[in-house]
């Protein structure tokens, strides 16, 4: 599909005089699942938003040659940068297919907006197969579970034929089972694709993530591979020590190292 | 959304032959005439219906755009009345008033075509253009289209000498050429009028079928994510909010001729609300909820409200009440829910609809 990387130097995002974000730098490539994770208000999801264009940031944040700051929502999209939400945000009163739709549309001239719709592309037939929502095809988005409409988002990147996915939080919410098909499936994905998750599930992390970068209170604080960033003794201190009660019980996972070790030995 | 197309079809070509051949047939020419107002009302509610309904914007100043397509029509029919002379309440105050500049182009039949057609296109494309680009939307596009309304009316109010303020425009003689006395051309006008109604139904029926209907609905539902998909949905919206400008400047137009005057009180914030209700009772995402709620509005108003004009509005706000309560979609959803309630179950989304049913069944 694409060789280009998404490459972010010194991201920086305040909010009138709060520094969300202060200089992140981080890149991904296709072929890779990576990691952004952090405890909460690390500024992992401003990061996204930056990068997407939600949110004003300063610093660089370039898809090959092309910088994708400082330009509209839609225009990032049409680069090639999709996104999906923490909450799943699908069109509830719409069906499956008409989500897809709307999503494969971008490369559609506007005439066509004006017809109605015969058939299915073959795209999007093939993000559905991806996805496994095929039999799902008429059901009204609203009434899907939680992990089909996440998996939907998924699947809508997909046909909008999107380079690079911003996940935030795919799994949230979800079974293990669905959970372990999720990475199974985002691993298949990056092949061709660069996949950036942004995650709080450490287990998730561990046993799909190619590469990691934690961040804590608007900085890199750690990078690398998940082994280097659990040995890494700045990690465990800020999950142990001064981040909140919440997040120290979520980190415990990561600061067992054998259990950890072991999951990685089983891959 | 629209599973079944030919069913919406069939119902516009019923509803074509009642408006077309049957009501001709049957109703007086004054009860006729009524229902070409009617007619008018109901292409600009389709419009709202198209841009409330589906697009999610409450316009709540759509007189403004009827008036464009109003006062353009009045102004040609007066030229056209008054011929070589000046309009006579112009030389009312000033015998040798000479003829406002803005006049003069509506003389010509193309101009004032034109005019209906482009006035809107281009006021809604430049307003909705800067309103959508800068995300004005929800109460804030509501209260500014209003204030619109409210501009305008007070605009023309104010401008007696060259509009006819609150008198507004009337005593119109002649239709492009055609005697309006005659009631033969008083049918060919609301003819005219029904046409464009059915026409206007089509073109929603397209919309709505279209993948513009889906993207409008997204749209509606959750914009920002449009917006991650890689289109701006300003442009959406402005093309349903052009379109809805477009209808009511059509009905607008159709107005003069049919009721034979035009004045700020037709075209103002309350008149404005009058085709938001009709809508809303109507059922304002339907396809037919829109023009047969504006319909029976304007029915209502012309029968209650001349026999008893105190009691009408009340009973308009307790209908309006009552409806948004009980059935927020509007009365065209009132048959599905009976259908619903008769035969439980495939109607009803899958699995957990099951268990009420049955429990309702027990208790009966």
């Amino acid at each position: 599909m694409t060789d280009a990387s998404l490459v972010v130097t010194d991201l920086q995002v305040e909010f009138s005089g709060f520094v969300a974000v202060g200089g992140v730098s981080f890149d991904a490539h296709p072929g890779e699942v990576r990691f952004l994770i952090g405890p909460n208000g690390a500024g992992k999801t401003t990061c996204i938003d930056a990068v997407t264009g939600l949110t004003r940031g300063t610093g660089s944040a370039r898809l090959g040659d092309t910088e994708l700051l400082g330009r509209p929502v839609h225009k990032i999209v049409r680069l090639g940068v999709g996104r999906t939400f923490q909450t799943a945000s699908v069109f509830d009163e719409l069906t499956v297919l008409q989500n897809l739709d709307i999503a494969a549309g971008r490369h559609r001239p506007w005439v066509s907006l004006l017809r109605a719709r015969r058939g299915v592309d073959p795209s999007i037939e093939h993000a559905l197969e991806e996805t496994g929502l095929t039999g799902e095809l008429a059901t009204p988005a609203g009434i899907l579970s939680h992990g089909q409409k996440q998996w939907l988002e998924i699947a809508m990147l997909l046909v909008q034929d999107a380079k690079v996915l911003l996940l935030d939080e795919p799994v949230a919410g979800m079974s293990q089972d669905e959970r372990t098909a999720t990475g199974e499936r985002l691993q298949r994905i990056a092949a061709k694709r660069i996949v950036l998750v942004v995650e709080h599930d450490m287990d998730f992390m561990r046993r799909f993530a190619t590469r990691v970068t934690v961040l804590h209170q608007g900085q890199v604080l750690s990078q690398g591979t998940v082994a280097e960033v659990q040995a890494d003794p700045k990690v465990q201190e800020v999950y142990l020590g001064t981040a909140g009660a919440a997040t120290t019980a979520a980190m415990a996972v990561v600061l067992e190292p054998s259990a950890a070790t072991q999951t990685l030995k089983e891959q | 959304m629209t599973k079944k197309p030919w069913i919406s079809l069939s119902g516009i070509g019923v509803f074509a032959v009642l408006l077309l051949a049957v009501a001709p047939l049957v109703l007086s020419d004054h009860w006729l005439n009524n229902l070409g107002k009617y007619c008018c009302w109901a292409i600009a509610a389709v419009g709202i219906g198209l841009a409330w309904g589906r697009g999610g914007m409450l316009v709540m100043g759509q007189g403004v755009f009827f008036a464009l397509g109003a006062y353009s029509m009045a102004m040609h029919l007066t030229l056209e009345t008054a011929g070589d002379r000046v309009p006579g309440f112009m030389v009312l105050y000033d015998p040798l008033a000479p003829l406002p500049m803005f006049w003069e182009p509506f003389r010509s039949t193309g101009f004032t075509l034109l005019a209906i057609v482009l006035l809107p296109v281009v006021v809604a494309g430049a307003l909705g253009y800067a309103l959508f680009k800068r995300r004005v939307k929800g109460a804030y596009f509501a209260i500014l289209t209003q204030a619109l309304a409210v501009a305008l009316a007070t605009l023309i109010s104010s401008t007696i000498r060259e509009t006819g303020g609150d008198t507004g425009l009337s005593d119109f003689k002649y239709f492009f050429g055609f005697v309006l006395n005659d009631p033969a051309n008083r049918l060919m006008v609301y003819l005219i009028a029904a046409t464009l109604l059915i026409v206007c139904l089509l073109a929603v029926w397209q919309f709505y079928r279209s993948r513009f209907g889906e993207l409008l609905v997204a749209t509606r539902d959750a914009e920002e994510r449009v917006r991650f998909l890689g289109y701006d949905p300003a442009n959406v919206k402005l093309v349903a909010f052009v379109v809805s400008a477009l209808m009511a400047s059509i009905g607008g137009a159709m107005f003069v001729p049919i009721v034979g005057i035009i004045t700020p009180a037709e075209i103002g914030a309350a008149a404005s609300i009058l085709m938001i209700a009709g809508v809303a009772l109507g059922g304002r995402a339907s396809l037919f909820g829109p023009a047969l709620g504006a319909m029976a509005v304007g029915w209502g108003q012309s029968s209650l409200g001349s026999t008893w004009p105190d009691g009408w509005t009340y009973i308009l706000g307790l209908l309006f009440v009552v409806v948004i309560l009980f059935l927020p979609n509007g009365l065209s959803s009132l048959p599905a829910r009976l259908m619903r309630r008769q035969r439980p179950g495939p109607v009803e989304p899958p699995a957990p609809a099951i268990a009420p049913a049955e429990l309702e069944e027990v208790k009966s």
